[in-house]
């Protein structure tokens, strides 16, 4: 496709956005060229049972067993959970306690690696399976079985997003590919590399949620990915691809609904209460590889990337699960001048504090950022200038739910609305002070939900 | 002449309108609380009188008013006890009540963690917020010890009676005994459990395990120089049964320890310490064993030069 063709492709779609706060950070988005490359398989995977939000996993092999890739290793402890599998074929050589790039220690299956078996019953082809042959009970229990957690990031289980209530509707799916997040290229990749499966991934979720549309939503610095993935959807009547005006945070939930459909999410209740299921692009491939291909996530696609990374090691990497965060790092190389390594995006990713961790589910991005983006500024007096207040697409008062919080004044924390934070840090961003705004909001928020929490429970007693 | 009378007029005036202002006020406001008296136990007072009054809500109860409101309403000093008192300010209190004191050991807040600099280097930097809260969140410590103490100053910012400075050196929160008063805010802030609130012992005396790890010796040893291991050899050693051994983790129960110091002696990484024990020569306590000696009084020592 030339640049006259992609523009005809996209101009007819518009553009649009969100309309409450946003900020603009530097797009950075130095891998987007870079072809996905297969990772070299570890010689030694260590698999977190915690690769998802909800309950750990029960691991269910022991020292000794030997596992193919694919076999199930993890099963779902409770309503809110997950399957984990395994990533590598070889013998189990513990069950232990291993730290994640927090430095806490999380349960964990350690296997050591023997050739590379998959489970008979998964097709590896790389063929692309059109026809779909499940009904939707059989695809929400497919998602389940084979471990699909939403990919974004926050790694929610996608199948209980599909279990509805009798009395709701899911009018909209909606599909995040906006990746607002800087330096991340995986979903444009994505779009770019795996198009059909991912429209066949979206053909099964509207299958699966009973929706009659489903809109793709992608930013407009991805034109290329946008051409493509809106030449894919052309024999789906039901599939629309929609342009995106750059804005963070595009892919959030609620401001991607607001920005696609309009429709504003109450607060404290999920999107389908206004009748919207929301999937990543990626999990859609997910989708596509369990249901068409029987496929478990044991794979993640992730972005390496950074300013001082030369530009050509810059790259999209394809890598099994439990694969050593140190053997990726070698594979780029760390830069001299690393200030902070980050898994996940400059905005709302975690700093790694222990390199000494796997990859898990949802890792979408390794940055490393030198030492002055890395330091934080000298924090000064808040001037109530009022930039976070404008920036916060919640509609928030943050340099207030800040203070709140450092006085531990909980009742004003919900009050104000901290519950509604969805933590994006816009406001810590966008403030001239470099007050750790975000930091303090978080505090208060897991304090204030606890609180609430425990006034729910003695309500009930 | 003429003005000067004048101006005394004027004022004359304005204070005599000003007092009946005033005269009418009071004799309003005093029919008011005559009328909307509120009967109140004039022990509530007299029991507030004993209290410390920095309202740190220690005994749980909200402020020290409302902890002498209960004792008045329950009549009793059971499970309503300001944990701070000195004993001779809870017999008064007790005289009021009409019952008996009962008896109260001092407590005082000891910091369960020795992860100094020098012991435990920083493998990580922490920038963020600077409170234990968010970075116990957040990771688990510049150290890599997962119970450890964080150093942020949670505890010393819940301290009300400004008992608690974080050592510069160490970066070790540091109790100071004199200004504690055992009411345990700083425990209910710390995040980690680090610090415990133990009875203060006799002339200040005591014995306790200062680490809080709960992770294999191993791995604990890569963290800290001085973390407990969890090797047991301190349970062995003491002959009184006081010592158990739980997660990787001795603990003294103070009920039965007799602060022989056998256990400190014994400890292979200086992880019990013993507090405001006398210098080894003129030694009351049941001498250990005599090749110990040294160690047993450098670990005192030691805990002083962090108190300083």
């Amino acid at each position: 496709m030339d640049k006259a063709e992609i523009k005809n492709t996209i101009r007819p779609l518009g553009k649009k956005t969100f309309h409450m706060g946003g900020v603009h950070p530097e797009a950075n988005k130095i891998a987007h060229e870079q072809t996905v490359e297969e990772f070299p398989l570890p010689d030694q995977a260590v698999v977190y049972m915690t690769q998802h939000l909800g309950a750990p996993a029960n691991p269910v092999v022991q020292k000794g067993d030997k596992v193919k890739v694919g076999q199930l290793i993890g099963e779902a402890n409770g309503f809110v959970s997950a399957n984990v599998h395994a990533p590598i074929s070889g013998t189990v050589s513990k069950v232990d306690m291993v730290a994640d790039i927090s430095g806490y220690k999380k349960p964990a299956v350690v296997i050591d690696r023997e050739g590379d078996e998959w489970m008979e019953d998964i097709d590896t082809t790389p063929d692309i399976v059109r026809e779909i042959k499940l009904s939707k009970e059989e695809i929400i229990a497919r998602m389940k079985d084979r471990g699909i957690v939403g990919l974004g990031g926050a790694c929610f289980p996608t199948h209980i997003k599909y279990m509805l209530k009798p009395e709701q509707k899911c009018e909209y799916l909606i599909i995040n590919a906006a990746e607002c997040e800087p330096y991340i290229s995986t979903d444009n990749r994505m779009a770019i590399e795996h198009a059909e499966e991912c429209i066949v991934g979206v053909e099964i979720a509207l299958i699966a949620s009973g929706a009659d549309r489903a809109v793709i939503g992608i930013e407009d610095n991805k034109p290329y990915a946008t051409a493509v993935l809106a030449n894919a959807a052309k024999g789906h009547p039901k599939i629309t691809v929609q342009p995106l005006r750059i804005k963070y945070p595009q892919g959030a939930e609620k401001q991607l609904i607001k920005a696609i459909t309009g429709r504003s999410v109450p607060n404290g209740a999920l999107p389908i209460s206004v009748g919207c299921i929301v999937n990543n692009l990626t999990t859609t491939y997910a989708i596509y590889q369990a249901v068409q291909k029987n496929m478990p996530i044991v794979q993640t696609f992730t972005t390496v990337s950074g300013k001082s990374v030369p530009a050509d090691k810059c790259r999209n990497f394809h890598l099994r699960l439990g694969t050593p965060i140190k053997a990726v790092m070698d594979a780029v190389g760390i830069p001299e001048d690393t200030g902070k390594i980050i898994s996940g995006g400059p905005m709302m990713g975690k700093a790694i504090a222990n390199l000494d961790a796997y990859a898990a589910k949802g890792m979408s991005s390794f940055l490393f950022l030198n030492e002055k983006e890395a330091a934080r500024g000298e924090v000064s007096n808040c001037l109530r200038c009022g930039k976070c207040v404008e920036a916060c697409p919640m509609g928030l008062e943050p340099y207030r739910l800040q203070a709140f919080s450092e006085l531990n004044r909980l009742e004003d924390c919900e009050k104000y609305g901290i519950m509604n934070c969805i933590e994006c840090g816009s406001c810590q961003f966008t403030c001239p002070s470099n007050r750790p705004i975000l930091d303090f909001v978080r505090v208060g928020k897991a304090k204030t939900g606890a609180a609430i929490r425990a006034r729910a429970a003695a309500a009930q007693k | 002449m003429m003005i000067t009378f004048l101006s005394v007029v004027v004022i004359w005036k304005a204070i005599g309108v000003i007092a009946a202002i005033g005269i009418l006020a009071a004799v309003v406001l005093y029919f008011i609380s005559k009328k909307f008296h509120v009967e109140e136990d004039p022990r509530i007072d007299m029991i507030v009188e004993f209290l410390p009054g920095a309202n740190c809500g220690g005994c749980g109860f909200a402020g020290c008013r409302n902890l002498a409101e209960t004792m008045v309403a329950r009549c009793t000093m059971d499970g309503c006890k300001c944990p701070g008192n000195s004993a001779e300010n809870n017999a008064k209190i007790a005289a009021i009540l009409g019952i008996e004191a009962g008896e109260t050991t001092p407590k005082v807040a000891v910091v369960r963690c020795q992860g100094t600099c020098e012991n435990a280097p920083a493998k990580v930097q922490y920038d963020s917020a600077f409170t234990c809260a968010f970075a116990n969140n957040l990771f688990a410590g510049e150290n890599g010890c997962p119970n450890g103490c964080l150093g942020c100053g949670d505890c010393v910012k819940a301290c009300n009676f400004g008992a608690i400075h974080i050592d510069e050196v160490t970066k070790l929160p540091v109790v100071d005994e004199e200004k504690c008063v055992g009411c345990g805010v700083c425990a209910k802030n710390c995040p980690r459990n680090v610090i415990e609130v133990r009875p203060k012992g006799p002339k200040g005396r005591r014995v306790y395990v200062a680490c809080n790890n709960k992770e294999k010796g191993a791995v604990a040893m890569k963290n800290c120089k001085a973390a407990c291991i969890g090797c047991g050899k301190c349970t062995k050693a003491c002959p009184f049964e006081a010592i158990t051994l739980e997660n990787n983790l001795a603990y003294i129960d103070p009920a039965k320890c007799k602060m022989c110091r056998k256990c400190v002696a014994e400890c292979p990484k200086h992880a019990i310490v013993a507090v405001n024990f006398p210098a080894p020569v003129a030694k009351p306590a049941p001498a250990p064993a005599p090749e110990a000696k040294p160690e047993a009084a450098a670990e005192p020592e030691a805990v002083k030069a962090e108190a300083n």
